[in-house]
């Protein structure tokens, strides 16, 4: 069984839209402004909003006593203790671009960035 | 029949070997989801070597089992979407004439990323998931392809000596 010229077709096409869906992420992500802030949900619900420029450490804890403890400084946001079974949110790396997001699936707890208005210009030549 | 049976059972032990090979791996990507789909090698095989009953029955029993040696109850969930929908779109797609081995493996590998983010996404209703696709695309693509070559050497060595079994 060689690889025929369908395969071919099937990779390039998921290589083709993994590439659009990362360019139009790095479109909308590219910039955070000063505005930026972070939100926690869980399952679906915000429950807390905060300014991505401050430095805070909150615990947030579920019904069952489980927690996440998000820590926000130098305008980055990270999980930096948990007590779920796979920690996979505490070795995620820190957050701080517009739409990137930090998720613990056995807690339901999202955490994302949400830019405030993009800039329109960069530099006001005078 | 019996020979059959025997050969399923055989199946079954080495997809559950495979699972608790890639429990043991620390294989992390920086991104959650991303793994090898060792398991799958087996159940892409009974696929083949059988048909999609026999590999449909194959992978819930290695994701039950699995799940309950290795795993919790949340993790079974998480593997039964993703196993779900790779297993659907392999089925789909094992056509003579349209794709290779390789091929429907790959489908598989990405389609079960694209069944885990679902899954990701119904358990915290957040759209944010969406933002490891590209990555889990690309990397269903690798391993995808490096499972289908293992199954395509496996199936070209089974044909040729499998009288001794």
């Amino acid at each position: 069984m060689k690889i025929k010229r369908n395969d071919i077709y099937l990779i390039l096409a998921v290589l083709a839209i993994a590439l659009l869906f990362f360019c139009w992420q790095r479109y909308n992500g590219k910039k955070t402004t000063e505005n930026a802030r972070v939100i926690v949900e869980r399952e679906g619900k915000a429950i807390g909003d905060y300014p991505l420029g401050t430095k805070e450490q909150l615990i947030f804890t579920d019904d069952y006593g489980k927690k996440n403890v998000l820590t926000i400084q130098d305008g980055q946001a990270f999980i930096e203790e948990a007590d779920c079974p796979d920690k996979l949110c505490v070795k995620h790396k820190p957050i701080s671009r517009n739409g990137e997001s930090i998720i613990c699936l056995p807690h339901k707890l999202a955490i994302r960035i949400v830019g405030g208005e993009e800039e329109e210009v960069d530099v006001i030549l005078r | 029949m019996m020979k059959k049976t025997a050969h399923m059972g055989l199946f079954l032990a080495s997809a559950l070997i495979l699972s608790y090979i890639e429990s043991l791996i620390p294989f992390y990507f920086g991104i959650p989801g991303v793994k090898l789909g060792l398991a799958n090698l087996a159940v892409l095989f009974a696929l083949y070597r059988y048909g999609w009953r026999e590999a449909l029955l194959l992978n819930l029993m290695r994701i039950l089992l699995a799940g309950f040696l290795f795993g919790n109850l949340f993790t079974i969930i998480y593997s039964l979407a993703g196993a779900i929908t790779s297993f659907s779109v392999m089925c789909l797609l094992k056509q003579p004439d349209s794709f290779s081995i390789l091929g429907v493996s790959i489908a598989g590998g990405v389609s079960h990323n694209i069944g885990q983010i679902l899954a990701a996404y119904f358990v915290t209703k957040t759209a944010g998931v969406a933002f490891y696709l590209p990555v889990l695309l690309i990397a269903g693509i690798i391993t995808g392809l490096l499972i289908g070559l293992a199954a395509r050497e496996v199936l070209k060595y089974w044909n040729v000596r499998h009288d001794w079994l």
